[in-house]
């Protein structure tokens, strides 16, 4: 920090308090499976290049209306959705909105390391495929070193790309899991807790991956680890029950709640 | 005060624990594994006496008596008015049995022109042997004047003498075997002229009543296009059909009603599914009658719940993770279903494929419906032309009289036996392969 001049120490600052721009946003949205409701009128900012952590207890909707964001929701058949969800100010569920492409803009990574049972290289390598983002096998090798690379895998695996996924560890599957879904360019990431089913060495490694792919990507992460939000994002929102409790700044969330449910989660009191 | 019983120790806290009956507990569990023993015991010996009384009443089906004979073509028994340049079944309708009899009554040195005697010479041939004769001929007219060394088969009789098979305490007025020939039979085996060989007929031939040319031929080869039909028809509308039930409908009433009666139908006798294809196919749409065409749909109905049951098993198997994984890729659900579950999915829709197809190989009830009992003597060319089934030729067999026919109804059970253990093995191995692949 002494090497640094202050302009510097100020510009930093600027920085991180610029508002960065809006990425997705949610306005009203309001679930229902079936008869039962599981959002109320939901509205929430994602804001670009920053890890927005999704908290609360177990049911409150933070997975469902995560699952929203790329539509995950549409394979469900009783499940019907209102209100606006926008990436880029266009609404995803437009009529117009391609749901492949869609995807293909918001990946996801999911709670349990689900990689295909094939070959790692064909795990990266089926995205790219499957859009068309490549036709070459060197363009493959490419976009799955790079991948790899960027999920901090590539050292760890580089041998033995023809062998199957499902070999690897636990960790380093999640991480392929990243990896595959960096592969086809997405603009935002969705975890849905993605360390849950992860030992403590692997959740560190995890959440270092995280911190490092904000530069690039925007992520939203569904998170019961309430040090992991704390760590990991930048902006935190507190779901109870289908209603969003409260969100603004990790730092103001876990330092100085405004609602009075949120302090007592954040306490352990409850959830 | 109780303080003054507690002596140290942890002995007196176990002591005071409840009886929960932790022997009777064990009982039961041992008691549990000898059922299970038992169960299985008595399984295995039913089947070891299955199998051991099927082959022990099949094996001899392979072999076959057959005689060595000289045989002279001589002219003037095939052609005696020499018509064969001019009348084309001059060659077909010439007296073909007398050759081999004269030439075996050379052979046992009898008086030819002892009728009695020679008649009896004439019983110990098959008369499947005009037929073998006439074949030799008819392709190469030329042997005609010359002798030719060749293996006739003996007549059913005395094969099934040859074989043991008949009672020889019986008076010889009430058997088929005659002292005298029994004589000769016994001269003619120490000479290794009478001999038992492989039965390559019971393969190759068509429907006889006489056992020693009756053969499979013609049910193998009913048996095989039908399978080809069912696997043709049945696995994919079966697979196509699991799919949409289980990856794309929507589940509500209809398909709810769609279920129950897929699982009806698996368990439908099959005898319905046969009166169905006589009304529809036979009736209505004019096909033939007891062609394996026919045979091949009916089984097809038969076989499709089974597929289409097998096959939602194996799909709900596939751990919904995959879906997820490929559709949060953006893969669309039709990419999910055929680059993803499909694949995995595969080990056992083929298994459930060939436990269907074993099954409908070894049908016999609706076949009999749509006249696939029938004599055929001929191979089928089409599946259009009429045939039978391996199981319905067992059926045909077993309502026969001789004795020789006993022994064939159990070949024919070994090979159908055989058959199925063959496409379970195929099941076995490309299960093994399709799940090494990953």
């Amino acid at each position: 920090m002494n090497m640094l001049t202050d302009a510097a120490v100020e510009e930093a600052l600027d920085a991180s308090q610029k508002p960065r721009p809006l990425k997705m946003r949610g306005e009203n949205v309001r679930v229902f499976y079936g008869e039962k409701q599981a959002l109320f009128d939901v509205n929430l900012d994602v804001l670009e290049n920053q890890v927005t952590a999704l908290i609360g207890p177990s049911g409150c909707g933070k997975s469902t209306f995560l699952r929203c964001l790329n539509r995950m929701n549409d394979t469900i058949d009783i499940c019907r959705i209102e209100g606006r969800i926008t990436l880029d100010e266009q609404d995803i569920y437009d009529p117009r909105i391609d749901v492949v492409e869609l995807r293909a803009r918001v990946g996801m990574v999911f709670q349990k390391p689900n990689p295909f049972p094939k070959s790692i290289y064909e795990n990266i390598a089926y995205g790219p495929r499957i859009h068309g983002l490549a036709s070459k096998k060197a363009e493959f090798d490419e976009i799955v070193e790079s991948s790899l690379q960027k999920a901090g895998l590539f050292n760890e695996v580089k041998d033995r790309l023809h062998e199957p996924g499902t070999g690897l560890s636990g960790g380093q599957q999640q991480r392929l899991c990243i990896a595959r879904a960096i592969a086809v360019s997405p603009e935002v990431i969705l975890m849905d807790e993605p360390c849950s089913a992860l030992d403590p060495i692997a959740t560190a490694k995890v959440e270092e991956l995280i911190d490092e792919l904000r530069e690039n990507y925007t992520i939203v992460i569904v998170t019961h680890s309430m040090q992991q939000a704390a760590r990991v994002s930048q902006r935190t929102a507190m779901f109870h029950l289908g209603n969003l409790v409260e969100e603004g700044p990790t730092d103001k969330m876990f330092t100085n709640p405004d609602d009075k449910r949120t302090q007592d989660y954040i306490t352990g009191r409850f959830g | 005060m109780t303080d003054a019983v507690y002596k140290g120790g942890d002995a007196p806290r176990a002591a005071a624990r409840r009886d929960i009956g932790i022997k009777k507990r064990y009982a039961a569990e041992q008691r549990f594994r000898m059922y299970g023993i038992i169960a299985i015991a008595i399984g295995i010996f039913f089947l070891a006496a299955l199998l051991w009384s099927v082959v022990s009443n099949g094996y001899t089906a392979f072999w076959q008596s057959s005689i060595n004979l000289d045989v002279t073509f001589a002219e003037n028994v095939i052609d005696p008015d020499n018509e064969r340049a001019t009348d084309p079944n001059a060659l077909l309708t010439a007296n073909y049995p007398k050759l081999a009899t004269d030439a075996l009554v050379a052979k046992l040195g009898v008086d030819p022109e002892n009728r009695k005697l020679v008649r009896e010479v004439g019983g110990l041939i098959s008369n499947g042997v005009r037929t073998q004769l006439r074949d030799m001929v008819v392709a190469d007219p030329s042997i005609i004047g010359t002798t030719r060394n060749v293996w006739v088969l003996a007549s059913g009789d005395v094969d099934s003498a040859v074989k043991g098979q008949v009672n020889l305490e019986v008076d010889e007025s009430r058997r088929k075997v005659s002292d005298q020939q029994l004589e000769w039979m016994r001269t003619m085996e120490a000479d290794g002229v009478l001999e038992q060989r492989f039965n390559s007929g019971l393969f190759t031939r068509g429907a006889s009543s006489r056992p020693e040319t009756a053969g499979m031929g013609v049910a193998i080869v009913g048996s095989i296009y039908m399978m080809l039909i069912v696997l043709v028809l049945a696995l994919p509308i079966g697979v196509a059909a699991s799919i949409y039930l289980e990856e794309f409908a929507p589940q509500n009433k209809l398909t709810d009603l769609i279920e129950v009666n897929i699982n009806n139908l698996a368990a439908v006798p099959s005898i319905v599914f046969g009166l169905l294809g006589l009304a529809v196919f036979i009736n209505f749409m004019h096909l033939p009658r007891s062609a394996s065409l026919v045979g091949g749909l009916v089984l097809t109905l038969m076989t499709l719940p089974t597929i289409i049951i097998a096959t939602r098993a194996a799909l709900r198997a596939v751990p919904p993770s995959i879906r997820s994984a490929a559709l949060g890729l953006g893969a669309s659900r039709t990419q999910t279903v055929f680059h993803h579950v499909l694949p995995l999915a595969a080990p056992g829709i083929l298994t459930g494929t060939i436990i269907g197809l074993a099954q409908a190989l070894g049908e016999t009830a609706p076949l009999l419906l749509i006249g696939m009992v029938a004599f055929v003597a001929d191979y089928p060319t089409t599946p259009l032309d009429p045939a039978t089934a391996l199981p319905v030729q067992i059926y045909m067999w077993a309502n026969e009289a001789e004795r020789a026919f006993v022994e064939r109804t159990s070949g024919a059970i070994i090979v159908l036996l055989l058959f199925l253990a063959v496409m379970n093995i195929t099941a076995i191995i490309l299960r093994r392969r399709v799940e090494r692949r990953w």
